[in-house]
């Protein structure tokens, strides 16, 4: 039963450094009463890590420790720590040892010689401190004194034997020069040690960047690759990646992007803790976008960030009241944090671990960075993008709605805004542009790409004035959209035009009511006439009845008075009649048959 | 005294000024013992029984060795006359060592 549970490998006991990123890749610290070997050239951090987690084990977890220092003196170790606020001196009266182990420099050499005179001391002072840390800061400078390798490898494994004994958890720092000059011996320390960690510090296109790699950890899992280190403001920091998968969380909440037009065209806004890149060209009013957003952030009462690089805070606060976007009451209520950052004094790294640092402290709800690119200007490009990477990923894992600004120099959007390869990160991508037609140039506003949002794929004015930047209304003309003058002369052509239409439209009107009113009247006389016409048939027709009627009263009364043959009279006009209609009929069979009567 | 002193070197006797001088060791470790020996070789041929040696063990005494500011063993200090000095090393070097104490190297053969 005792041997299947020694069987199963038990974790590694491991104490947190308090290094703000170092204990995230080491998972957990460095192995409890073990050994970790600090490697690293000259002015890498070496000291000021082991400085830093003795100063933290001793505040926070209680633990005495000591402090060996073979190169530097116990004042210029406090005046060190002071730089970081570490109050050391007060520490150094309870729960810190510092035995400044430097050998004066009249010290004559005579032979061999061995640390355990040291040790007996170390071990002395650890029984009457209680203490549980030890740190051997430069233990290269005592080695090199033995001047022989084997010496050297002799004292080291005193040193490992008294380690194991003591059961002291302890770092050692050695001063290793490049690659090159890696003696065997410290090949040797690495394996006398369970976890070894090499600090480096080289030149990227003049800029100096710190790293740290955990070469070896015994049993135990760690992030492996270079890290960046800086100097913070309370000591060393690590830039540890975070967490391997990316938060899930995606909240459907729309956050306005400052003012409606934007808002219009994003369907709404943009989603909260989303990430929103504007890239253009100078003085395409990239600021000013990302100042109006944390302008309506601030009176949402929301906390806000902005950080700025290579532009005072004074003078962005100047240039956006221009533009009437008002910071100043939120900068003094505290709601409105500025950071501004030159990047021409320090690495980006160094800006991107003190925003990290904002991030924690300040726990902003809204970010804006104004503009990711001044990153880039100095240092390689590589690191640059990484850095902002990593900048957008903390904002991300944080929940920050972010607008982040980004110089595009140069006319081709599309090649250059992936310079940074922010873009692909973004969630939303908002591109600012000139448009030079007509003898001027406007602000031309694009979404290139606006991540689960149905939004505008116009091309559309920005115009800047007093009362803010806003949207004009899309005039498009022959398949472009028109902007500045252009857009109010075809606005002004057009509305003259509509007069114009209106004018002629009224002219017809009038022509065509005339015209109906001409036809109208004719009609009406034609009526007149038709009504005259008949007037005038009913009157012939009436006339000549009463002709015949009167006629034929007259025939009679006249025979009458004649008192003549009528009878005979009036067969032979009946008889005439008949006659003539049968010679109508029969004409066609007999012609001759016709009789003549009465001629 | 110094009359004396003077006196003596320019008879070319050695040294008669008392050395007061303290040893720092690490109990039997093996360079502590050839330090110990070395030294005591020393102190009969160039110093002539005018010495005054000390031997500290720091394993024993390590609150004595920290006041004193003795890091590693085996180490010599002149305590005097001034000017005080150090040496570190098993004191194998000869000339090293003499030249540490303020005595002449190869004084007497």
């Amino acid at each position: 039963m005792t041997a299947k549970t020694r069987a199963t490998p038990r974790l590694l006991p491991k104490v947190a450094t308090g290094v703000r990123g170092f204990d995230e890749i080491s998972r957990g610290g460095l192995p409890r009463n073990r050994t970790s070997l600090v490697m690293g050239g000259p002015g890498t951090g070496k000291t000021l890590f082991a400085l830093q987690t003795l100063g933290n084990a001793a505040r926070k977890g209680k633990e005495p420790g000591m402090f060996v220092a073979f190169e530097e003196d116990t004042r210029e170790i406090f005046a060190n720590g002071a730089t970081f606020g570490w109050d050391l001196p007060a520490l150094a009266k309870s729960a810190l040892f510092f035995l400044d182990a430097r050998l004066s420099p009249t010290v004559v050499q005579s032979g061999d010689f061995e640390l355990s005179g040291m040790l007996a001391i170390l071990e002395a002072k650890k029984r009457e401190l209680g203490a549980a840390w030890i740190v051997f800061d430069g233990i290269d400078v005592l080695l090199a004194l033995l001047q022989n390798p084997g010496a050297e490898r002799r004292e080291i494994y005193r040193l490992r034997d008294w380690l194991a004994r003591t059961d002291l958890t302890a770092i050692i720092t050695a001063k290793v020069d490049g690659d090159a000059a890696t003696p065997a011996n410290y090949g040797f320390m690495q394996f006398m040690a369970d976890c070894v960690i090499r600090f480096d510090r080289r030149l990227e296109q003049g800029i100096a960047v710190r790293r740290l790699e955990i070469t070896k950890y015994r049993g135990s899992d760690f992030s492996p690759g270079e890290f960046p280190l800086s100097f913070g403001l309370q000591g060393v920091e690590v830039a540890a990646p975070g967490s391997a998968e990316t938060l899930a969380r995606a909240p459907t909440e729309r956050v306005t992007s400052g003012f409606g037009g934007l808002d219009s065209m994003l369907g709404g806004g943009v989603f909260r803790g989303t990430t929103t890149l504007i890239t253009g060209a100078p003085g395409t009013s990239k600021t000013t976008l990302a100042g109006k957003f944390a302008e309506s952030a601030c009176r949402r009462g929301e906390r806000t960030l902005f950080v700025s690089f290579d532009e005072g805070g004074e003078r962005i606060r100047r240039n956006l009241t221009s533009v009437g976007i008002h910071l100043d009451g939120y900068l003094r209520s505290g709601l409105l944090r500025m950071y501004c950052g030159r990047t021409d004094a320090t690495n980006p790294e160094e800006h991107l671990i003190r925003i990290a640092a904002l991030l924690l402290e300040y726990q902003p709800s809204c970010i804006v960075i104004d503009p990711l690119s001044a990153l880039a200007k100095s240092g390689a490009l590589s690191s640059a993008r990484a850095i902002g990477n990593r900048l957008i990923y903390q904002v991300r894992d944080h929940s920050i709605t972010a607008f982040i600004t980004s110089l595009v120099e140069g006319a081709d959007p599309q090649a250059e805004a992936t310079e940074m390869q922010i873009s692909t990160i973004a969630d939303t991508w908002i591109h600012l542009s000139y448009l030079v037609r007509g003898g001027e140039r406007n602000r031309a506003l694009t979404i290139v790409k606006s991540r689960g949002t149905r939004h505008s794929n116009q091309v559309r004015e920005l115009v800047l004035s007093a009362a803010g930047p806003a949207l004009t209304d899309v005039y498009s003309s022959g398949g472009e959209v028109l902007m500045g003058t252009l857009r109010w002369e075809k606005e002004a052509e057009e509305r003259a035009r509509k007069h114009q239409r209106h004018a002629e439209f009224t002219a017809k009107r009038r022509e065509l009511k005339f015209a109906e009113a001409d036809i109208t009247a004719r009609m009406a006389a034609l009526q007149v006439d038709l009504d005259r016409a008949r007037a005038e048939l009913a009157r012939c027709s009436g006339d000549d009845e009463a002709r015949q009627k009167s006629s034929g009263e007259w025939k009679k009364e006249l025979r009458r008075m004649r008192s003549s043959d009528s009878a005979a009279a009036a067969a032979a006009v009946s008889g005439k009649r008949r006659g003539a209609r049968i010679s109508a009929k029969s004409r066609k069979n007999n012609g001759e048959q016709v009789p003549r009567h009465g001629s | 005294m110094a009359r004396k002193r003077t006196k003596a070197r320019a008879a070319g006797a050695p040294i008669t000024t008392v050395v007061v001088m303290r040893l720092y060791i690490a109990g039997a470790a093996p360079n502590s013992v050839r330090a110990i020996a070395n030294l005591e070789v020393i102190c009969r041929r160039y110093l002539k029984g005018c010495y005054k040696l000390e031997i500290v063990d720091v394993c024993e005494h390590p609150q004595r060795a920290l006041a004193d500011g003795v890091l590693v063993t085996p180490s010599l200090a002149k305590v005097s006359p001034a000017p005080v000095s150090n040496v570190i090393g098993n004191l194998s070097d000869t000339d090293s060592v003499l030249a540490a104490l303020g005595l002449p190297a190869g004084a007497i053969e």
